[in-house]
C-alpha cells in the first residue's frame, strides 16, 4: 500500500490542507494559538481526529450534559469504556452501545463486525466479562437490492464476529424506512458483567510508569476512520472504503482471555481499548484523564507494513489493540500474560509529568502537543436550533384517522411489514446461547440471562421507535426511554440505567439540531421519571446521504436487574384458559403508525401522547404484579397496537384467543397509544392481579383451538387460524430478501 | 470421576462445558490449556466447541495438528471416553480420530436454535441413559456441520451402528441426517449439537445431562467396585 505523503507545515496552512482532514478554518487557527507555531502534518491529523464529532462530541456535549447520569446504584457513569451499574453481592453489570454506520453504509460486513469488536473492548477493557451482544439496526425498505445486499452484509458481519468470539448475540431490533436508504444504521451494545473489586480505568497514572501495546500489529487500515464517521455519506463516500478497518474475531477473543487475566496482576496501572483514532485517542485520554502526560516511541509499536509513518501510526484504527499503563519495573509479568495467548505486548513509551503527548520516530519529535487540548480542552460548539416547519405543520393537522374496512386483512399485511414481521431469519444466524446463561432467547420483548452462581437475572433489550421521533423528538424521546423499561418490566426486571446511541443527521443544520435537543430533552425527562440514569453512550451525527437526513434515532439500550429467577416472565400466552388483560387505555392515536406507513406510505401528524406519571405507575403495578407470581405473561403494545401484540402472543405455543372489544374496533384493534401492557393471567389468579394492576380490561381467553377470534358488538371481526397468521409473519423477510427488485 | 475440558486458543465453549461437568454432572472437572497436556490424569477428555485458531484455514484444521491431539490420540487408544461436540467434533474429523468431513451447511448460513435429534444407538457409553429411538431436543450452533463422507464409510458407519444420533429434521444438510457418531471402538464420540448447553431446565433443556451422566455411570460401572 501506498505511504501517505508526508506534506510540510506551510503548504497545510497556505493550501488549507487541513480541511481535508475535516479541520475547519477557525479550528486550525486555534490549533496554531495552542501549539505556538504551525503544527506539522502527524499533529494536523492528531488534531483532526480527537476534534472530530466521533471523538470530542463538540457538538452534542452541550445537550449530553442535559441527561441524568447519577444514582445510588450508578458505579460509573459516561466518560470511561463502559458505565457500571451496582446489582449487588459485589458484582456489578457493565454496559455501553455504539454505532459502526458510515464504515457499514460502504462495506457492510467489516464494517458491522468491527462494530461489535469495538463494544466488547470497551467493555472487557474496564476489566468486566462480556456475556451479551445486542444490536438495533436501521435500513431502507427491502425492496431494493442495495438495501438487501446491505441487511444481509451487515447481519453476517455481526454473526461472523460475535459467533467466533463467544459473545452471544441475545437481543435487539431492526426497522425498515426510506430514510435510512443510503445510511443505514448498525448500534450494538455489550454488556459484562464484574466483580466490583476488579474495575479498572483508563489512566496514565504514576510518571515514569511504562505503556505496553498490545494485541494486533498496526497497519494502514481504519485511517481517518473517525473523522470519516463524522461527515455525510455521499456518492464519493464508496472512496473511503480504506477508512473501513478489518476485523478479527479470533484475535478479539484471546485478547478478552489475555486482558482479563491481565487485570489480576498488581502491575496494571490503567488499560483503555484503541477504538475510533486508535493510538491516538487511548494514549492521549489516558494521560489527560490522569493529568499526565506521555511520551512514545513510534519506532517501537508492532508494524504489519513497512515503512509506516507517524501520522499512519497515530491515525490508523486497526483493531483488537490495547493500551496499558504498567508499573516501572514490573513489565515483565504482563508481557508473559498476553504471551501466554501468543499476542504481542511491547513497551512503547513512559508516562511524564509535563501534560504533553510527545512521539518520536526514527530519533526526531513527530509530535509534541499540549495533552489536555486533545481531549478535555477541544472545541465545544453551540448550534443553532430551529424548529422545523414540517414540525409546525404536523401539530396543527387534525388528527389522523385511517380508515379501515377489513380488519382481519389488515392485521395480516401488518404482520407482513418488515418492521413487525419476525425477525428469525436474522436471529438465527446469531448464536445466542454461547456461555450458557441464555434464559429467554432473541424474539421477546427483552433477552434474560441469568447471573451464575446467584438467583439473579439481568433483562436486556434496545429500542427506538424513530417515526415518532421524527414527528415530535421531545414526545418520542420519552416514549423511546418508556418502551425499553417496558420490555425489561415485562421481562420481570427492574430498569436500572441506560445507554444511548444518538443517531442523527448533519448538527449544522438547525432543524437537525433542535431534533436533537428535543429528543435528549425527551429521553432525559424520562429517564429522570423512571430512575434509569445514562450511564454511557455514544454520538453519531452526519447520518445523512445524497442530502437528506435519516429519521432522529436516538437509540436506548436498557439494562434491567430481575431479583428471583422466579420472576422471569415470557411474552407470549403459556396455556389455554389463561385470562386476558389490557392494561391501559386506548385512544385514536395514528400519528406514526404501522397502520399509516400501510395506508398511506408515510408518517404525519402528531405522534401518540404520553403522561410519565402513568407509564411510572403502569411499569411499577405491573413488575409488583409479576413479582408476586400472578402473571403468566407480559408483553408491551409496540407497533401495529393491540391485534399484533394479541398475535405476537399465540405465535410461540401456537395456541388460540376469544376476545371481546367494544367501541371503534380501528381504534381498539391498531391504535399505538402508549403505556400499554398485554398480560395472561392463570384463572385462580385473577383477583389478585385485579387488585394490583388498577388499569386492567379484561379482554377474553386463551384457547386451546387454534384460531385467533376477535368480537365485537356481537360480530366475530377477526377469525383467523394463527397457523396462517404465523406462516406470514415469519415468512415475510425471507421472502422479501428472495424476490428479484 | 475427573473430566478434562481442553481449551484451544478461540474455544469458546470450554466453560460451558466444564460447567456442566462440574456443576450439572457433580463430577471433578478441569481446564486444560492446550500446552499444558498431561492427560493421564483424567478419567474422559472434552473437547469444546467455539472456533479455535479462528477456524482459519478449515475448522479444526490446526488445532488438530496441536501437541495435544497427539497426547488425546494416545489416550483414545487406551480406551478413555473422548467427546468432542461442534468444533471439538471438527477437530476430530481433522484428525482422523472419526472418518468423514465438514461442509457448510446447506444454506450457507451459520444456525442456531434447538433442533430435534433421535437417539440411534443407546447401547454406547455416552448414550445409555437415553431410550433408544429417544427424541432428544439439543441446541445447534454452527456454520459448518453439514457431515460428509463417502458411500463406504457411510455403510460402514450403519453396519457397526456407528451413528449415534441423526436429526429429526435435517437442519444443515447432514448426509443421512448424522448429528453424531461414534469410532468403531466405541469411545470416541463426535457431534455437532451442543449436550453441554442443554444441562438445565432453566436454559430450555436438560436432554444433554444424560449423556453425561451416561458416560460417569459407566465409568463408575467399569472401575469402581462398591460402587
Amino acid at each position: 500500500m501506498l505511504q501517505t505523503p508526508e506534506i510540510s507545515p506551510e503548504k497545510i496552512e497556505t493550501d488549507a490542507l487541513y480541511k481535508d482532514m475535516g479541520v475547519t478554518d477557525e479550528e486550525y487557527q486555534l490549533i496554531k494559538k495552542i501549539m505556538g507555531r504551525r503544527p506539522n502534518f502527524t499533529e494536523t491529523g492528531i488534531f483532526s481526529v480527537m476534534w472530530s464529532e466521533h471523538c470530542s462530541y463538540k457538538n452534542s456535549k452541550p445537550l449530553l450534559r442535559k441527561f441524568p447520569t447519577k444514582g445510588e446504584h450508578v458505579l460509573q457513569g459516561p466518560g470511561e469504556g463502559a458505565g457500571i451499574v451496582d446489582i449487588g453481592d459485589g458484582q456489578a453489570v457493565v454496559f455501553k452501545v455504539e454505532s459502526h454506520n458510515h464504515p457499514s453504509a460502504v462495506e457492510p460486513y467489516q464494517g458491522a463486525a468491527t462494530g461489535v469488536g469495538g463494544i466488547i473492548r470497551d467493555v472487557f477493557s474496564m476489566g468486566a466479562r462480556p456475556i451479551a451482544i445486542l444490536n438495533s439496526l436501521r435500513f431502507g425498505n427491502l425492496t431494493s437490492g442495495r438495501v438487501k445486499y446491505l441487511f444481509e452484509g451487515v447481519v453476517d458481519g455481526i454473526a461472523g464476529y460475535g459467533n467466533c468470539v463467544g459473545v452471544p448475540t441475545v437481543g435487539g431490533e431492526v426497522q425498515f424506512d426510506n430514510s435510512y436508504e443510503g445510511n443505514p444504521l448498525v448500534n450494538a451494545m455489550c454488556v459484562g458483567i464484574i466483580d466490583q473489586k476488579d474495575i479498572q480505568k483508563g489512566i496514565a497514572a504514576g510518571v515514569g510508569n511504562t505503556v505496553i501495546y498490545a494485541g494486533a500489529r498496526t497497519g494502514r487500515d481504519g485511517i481517518h476512520g473517525a473523522t470519516f464517521a463524522s461527515e455525510d455519506l455521499s456518492e464519493e463516500s464508496e472512496s473511503k472504503r480504506p477508512s473501513v478497518q478489518v476485523g478479527d474475531p479470533f484475535m478479539e477473543k484471546l485478547l478478552i482471555e489475555a486482558c482479563l487475566e491481565v487485570i489480576h496482576e498488581d502491575a496494571l496501572v490503567g488499560i483503555q481499548d484503541m477504538g475510533a483514532a486508535g493510538l491516538t485517542s487511548s494514549a492521549s485520554e489516558m494521560a489527560s484523564k490522569a493529568g499526565t502526560g506521555m511520551e512514545m516511541d513510534l519506532d517501537l509499536v508492532p508494524q504489519r507494513e513497512l515503512n509506516m509513518t507517524p501520522y499512519e501510526l497515530m491515525l490508523s484504527e486497526s483493531q483488537e489493540r490495547m493500551l496499558l499503563v504498567v508499573k516501572q519495573g514490573q513489565e515483565q509479568e504482563i508481557i508473559d500474560v498476553f504471551k501466554k495467548f501468543g499476542l504481542e505486548a511491547v513497551a512503547v513509551g513512559r508516562v511524564t509529568d509535563d501534560k504533553r503527548f510527545r512521539l518520536l520516530h526514527k530519533g526526531e519529535v513527530a509530535a509534541d502537543i499540549p495533552v489536555d487540548s486533545l481531549a478535555e480542552d477541544a472545541p465545544v460548539y453551540h448550534k443553532p436550533s430551529k424548529v422545523p416547519a414540517y414540525f409546525e405543520e404536523f401539530q396543527q393537522m387534525e388528527d389522523y384517522y385511517p380508515v379501515v374496512k377489513n380488519h382481519s386483512e389488515v392485521l395480516k399485511t401488518l404482520l407482513q411489514q418488515p418492521t413487525i414481521a419476525s425477525k428469525e431469519w436474522v436471529y438465527d444466524q446469531y448464536d445466542s446461547m454461547v456461555q450458557t446463561n441464555t434464559v429467554i432467547t432473541p424474539g421477546s420483548d427483552a433477552a434474560v440471562l441469568r447471573v451464575r452462581g446467584t438467583n439473579k437475572a439481568l433483562a436486556m433489550t434496545t429500542d427506538c421507535n424513530s417515526r415518532y421521533i421524527y414527528l415530535d423528538p421531545a414526545t418520542g424521546g420519552k416514549i423511546a426511554v418508556a418502551e425499553a423499561a417496558r420490555n425489561i418490566v415485562c421481562s420481570g426486571g427492574k430498569p436500572l440505567a441506560l445507554t444511548d446511541g444518538l443517531n442523527f443527521g448533519n448538527p449544522e443544520k438547525p432543524e437537525n439540531f433542535w431534533q436533537m435537543e428535543k429528543s435528549v430533552e425527551g429521553m432525559s425527562d424520562a429517564s429522570l421519571k423512571l430512575n434509569t440514569p445514562v450511564i454511557s453512550g455514544n454520538v453519531s451525527l452526519y447520518n445523512e446521504s445524497n442530502g437528506q437526513s435519516i429519521f432522529p434515532t436516538p437509540v436506548v439500550g436498557m439494562v434491567g436487574l430481575i431479583e428471583s429467577l422466579d420472576h422471569i416472565t415470557p411474552s407470549f400466552f403459556q396455556q389455554a384458559g389463561d385470562a386476558i388483560y389490557l392494561i391501559g387505555d386506548t385512544k385514536a392515536e395514528f400519528g406514526g403508525s404501522e397502520l399509516q406507513n400501510v395506508l398511506e406510505n408515510k408518517y404525519f401528524g402528531k405522534a401518540p401522547a404520553i403522561d410519565l406519571d402513568i407509564e411510572e405507575k403502569r411499569q411499577n403495578q405491573l413488575l409488583k404484579a409479576i413479582q408476586s407470581g400472578v402473571i403468566a405473561s407480559a408483553h408491551d403494545l409496540a407497533e401495529g397496537g393491540l391485534a399484533v401484540a394479541l398475535a405476537e402472543s399465540l405465535f410461540d405455543k401456537e395456541l388460540g384467543c376469544e376476545i371481546k372489544v367494544d367501541g371503534d374496533l380501528t381504534v381498539k384493534l391498531f391504535s399505538e397509544s402508549q403505556s400499554r401492557f398485554l398480560v395472561s393471567v392463570k384463572p385462580e389468579h385473577q383477583d389478585a392481579f385485579e387488585k394490583l394492576v388498577e388499569d386492567a380490561n379484561y379482554l377474553g381467553k386463551v384457547t386451546d383451538y387454534t384460531d385467533i377470534k376477535v368480537e365485537s358488538s356481537g360480530e366475530l371481526v377477526v377469525d383467523e387460524p394463527v397457523k396462517n397468521l404465523k406462516a406470514l409473519w415469519k415468512g415475510a423477510i425471507p421472502c422479501l430478501l428472495k424476490s428479484k427488485d | 470421576m475427573k473430566f478434562a475440558v481442553i481449551v484451544f486458543p478461540g474455544s469458546n465453549c470450554d466453560r460451558d462445558m466444564y460447567y456442566a461437568a462440574k456443576d450439572a454432572l457433580g463430577e471433578e472437572a478441569e481446564l486444560v490449556w492446550y500446552q499444558d497436556a498431561d492427560l493421564a490424569e483424567y478419567d474422559a477428555i472434552l473437547l469444546p466447541g467455539g472456533f479455535s485458531y479462528g477456524d482459519y484455514l478449515r475448522s479444526g484444521a490446526i488445532a488438530s495438528t496441536s501437541h495435544v491431539v497427539a497426547e488425546i490420540k494416545k489416550q483414545a487408544k487406551k480406551g478413555v471416553p473422548i467427546l468432542g461436540v461442534c468444533n471439538g467434533f471438527q477437530i476430530l474429523l481433522e484428525s482422523g480420530l472419526l472418518p468423514g468431513a465438514m461442509l457448510r451447511n446447506q444454506k450457507l448460513k451459520f444456525m442456531c436454535h434447538y433442533q430435534e435429534l433421535i437417539v440411534e444407538n443407546n447401547k454406547t457409553m455416552f448414550t445409555t441413559a437415553y431410550q433408544d429411538k429417544e427424541s432428544i431436543s439439543l441446541p445447534i450452533a454452527h456454520g459448518e456441520g453439514n457431515y460428509y463422507c463417502d458411500q463406504e464409510t457411510l455403510k460402514e458407519l450403519q453396519a457397526n451402528n456407528q451413528i449415534v444420533f441423526t436429526y429429526a429434521d435435517n437442519p444443515n444438510g447432514s448426509i443421512s441426517d448424522i448429528a453424531g457418531i461414534i469410532n468403531k471402538e466405541g469411545n470416541v464420540l463426535g457431534m455437532m449439537p451442543h449436550p453441554e448447553r442443554a444441562v438445565e431446565d432453566i436454559l430450555g433443556s436438560a436432554d444433554g445431562l444424560k449423556l453425561f451422566q451416561s458416560v460417569l455411570n459407566n465409568w463408575r460401572e467399569a472401575y469402581v467396585t462398591n460402587a
